[in-house]
């Protein structure tokens, strides 16, 4: 009686669970393994040869991937730092009951994010026009004294790509920082203040170390997302048009897997190799990033 | 020195929710200016809001392309949302060793980027015939993992002596959860459904791949194609981008608790 409830409970939850590992198995983890063993196949088109390593060995002849491999780095290096650190600060700023306004502050700090990454990237493009908006109001507070090539110059359309990123995320992970800071007791606040310690102190002493698993969590999501940047190159950089090439300043990894199977002959086993190089990127930076949080 | 670090605090968050909100008024005005004037700098409202709206009205396909979006998005939404509930709940309520490891198994997926998946799967769809159909557009997506985690993770506060009650008065497992789960977790689905719906509608990569007929493109792809253009008519697409922002904007502000509780209950 008592097996037979089991077996009957088994059942049920196989046929709950039944559709989606369905679909997963149709649509993730069969796609995985064909592009494995397409990452071993050579050829143009849909004609097909094993070419052992030989994908493998073009990834580390090809200039133009370790462009984009060196571009893909210099965002993520850059951008996810800068963009945790400013939430961080934000959030705990935020999360002061005596600071006026901040609902209206969190909610503007917040907006962003409900853009899609197509729509925020032509605002984008064209705020930092050479004669636009941006450079105006440069000039206008005497920061600069002649525009800033954005989209023309190679380094300020790097600075460019990054801005708007940061422009787009940061208030989505401060929500982050906001809900965990609520967890934190306030009197480890008080008993610190007491104490007399000084507010940089109890920000990186007590607040940095209780929102570990958060950060750690916001910063491998991060991650993953810049390894896979498209959106905003393919909108903002790669087709600015006239004057300069600032598509090879901001080609990514993603970009290039696009041109590879649509711009070019496709290259369908090349370019599943280098989808490979940011699956294996990931994991190399998500473990990483696990041990530095485990030490700490 | 207490009071000086105060104010410029302040100061900075205030230039912060500043900068979070010019693109937002750039785009609206911008709706109203001519492409020249757009990249000119011009931050007062013109007068070229009609001319822009009938520009865009006379792009072929614009009725058709919205209703595209709107029947990706929610039909999409729908779906992510059976699936992705009944499996929450099946891992859940229904524990087994098994279940247990095929869940630790899709969090491992999870770390799988949608880049890895690109190339065979475009092979795949054009090979099933797939290209240009609503069903191509939404089929890889519907079985979210994130969201499959985040209802199990929602479940966890549902109380099983509903389900027991339920079992003891004689009602099968699917209406336990169609006449009980389902109406008891109501505002974790409205949570869900916003983050889900956001997702689709500005949904860009794979319907880019997917689509290349102009008749089912959707709105998102819609501003893109716009924006590439070698001269793009800014004016055009401000009007476009408007257009497009409208929905998720006003999901936003309608259901803002929600929506932020939403994104949170998958971390908790």
């Amino acid at each position: 009686m008592a097996s037979s409830i089991i077996s009957r409970e088994n059942r049920a939850g196989w046929v709950f669970v039944a559709p989606a590992l369905a679909l997963l198995g149709v649509f993730m983890v069969y796609p995985i393994f064909w592009s494995l063993w397409m990452s071993f196949q050579t050829g143009k088109g849909m004609n097909f040869k094993f070419g052992g390593f030989g994908n493998m060995i073009r990834l580390t002849k090809d200039p133009v991937l370790h462009h984009a491999l060196s571009n893909t780095l210099i965002f993520l290096v850059v951008q996810v730092p800068v963009m945790i650190v400013l939430a961080l600060l934000f959030a705990v700023a935020l999360n002061n009951p005596r600071l006026r306004g901040r609902s209206v502050l969190r909610t503007a700090i917040f907006l962003p994010c409900v853009t899609s990454l197509v729509a925020y990237s032509v605002l984008f493009k064209s705020m930092f026009a050479t004669d636009g908006v941006v450079n105006d109001t440069l000039i206008m507070l005497h920061i600069i004294n002649t525009p800033i090539g954005w989209m023309i110059e190679p380094f300020w359309a790097k600075v460019l790509i990054i801005l708007a990123i940061t422009w787009r995320w940061t208030g989505y992970n401060m929500v982050f920082y906001l809900a965990a800071l609520q967890n934190i007791d306030p009197a480890i606040y008080e008993a610190a203040r007491i104490d007399g310690v000084p507010a940089w102190a109890r920000f990186l002493k007590i607040t940095v170390p209780m929102l570990k698993p958060v950060i750690l969590f916001t910063t491998v999501l991060s991650t993953i997302g810049t390894l896979q940047l498209f959106d905003e190159v393919n909108t903002i950089t790669a087709s600015a048009g006239a004057g300069g090439n600032p598509a090879d300043a901001t080609l990514t990894l993603s970009l290039y897997i696009y041109n590879l199977l649509f711009k070019y002959v496709p290259s369908y086993g090349y370019a599943a190799t280098v989808s490979w190089l940011i699956v294996i990127m990931v994991a190399l930076l998500s473990w990483i990033q696990f041990q530095f949080a485990k030490e700490r | 020195m207490n009071r000086i670090g105060n104010l410029l605090m302040q100061a900075s968050l205030w230039l912060a929710a500043f900068v979070s909100v010019f693109p937002f008024y750039w785009m609206v005005v911008g709706a109203s200016n001519t492409a020249v004037d757009i990249t000119g700098g011009k931050i007062t409202y013109g007068s070229e809001l009609l001319v822009n709206i009938g520009k865009f009205f006379a792009l072929p396909n614009i009725p058709r392309i919205f209703a595209n979006s709107f029947l990706v998005a929610i039909v999409g939404t729908v779906l992510t949302l059976t699936v992705t509930s009944l499996a929450g709940y099946g891992f859940e309520i229904f524990r087994s060793k098994t279940r247990d490891k095929v869940f630790g198994g899709l969090l491992l997926l999870l770390s799988v980027p949608f880049a890895a998946l690109i190339v065979p799967l475009f092979m795949m769809f054009s090979r099933a015939g797939l290209m240009n159909s609503y069903v191509g557009i939404m089929l890889p997506g519907i079985a979210a993992i994130f969201m499959i985690f985040y209802f199990r993770q929602n479940t966890k506060a549902f109380p099983h002596e509903l389900r027991d009650a339920a079992l003891l008065d004689g009602l099968k497992e699917w209406q336990v959860f169609l006449y009980i789960y389902v109406p008891v977790m109501r505002s974790t689905y409205a949570a869900a459904m916003i983050i889900v719906f956001m997702t689709n509608w500005n949904s860009y990569l794979w319907p880019l791949m997917v689509v290349q007929k102009n008749e089912m493109k959707t709105i998102t792809l819609q501003v893109a194609s716009l924006a590439s253009a070698y001269t793009p008519d800014y004016g055009l697409i401000m009007i476009a981008n408007v257009l497009a922002t409208l929905p998720t904007i006003l999901v936003f502000f309608l259901l803002q608790r929600r929506f932020v509780e939403g994104m949170l209950g998958s971390v908790k």
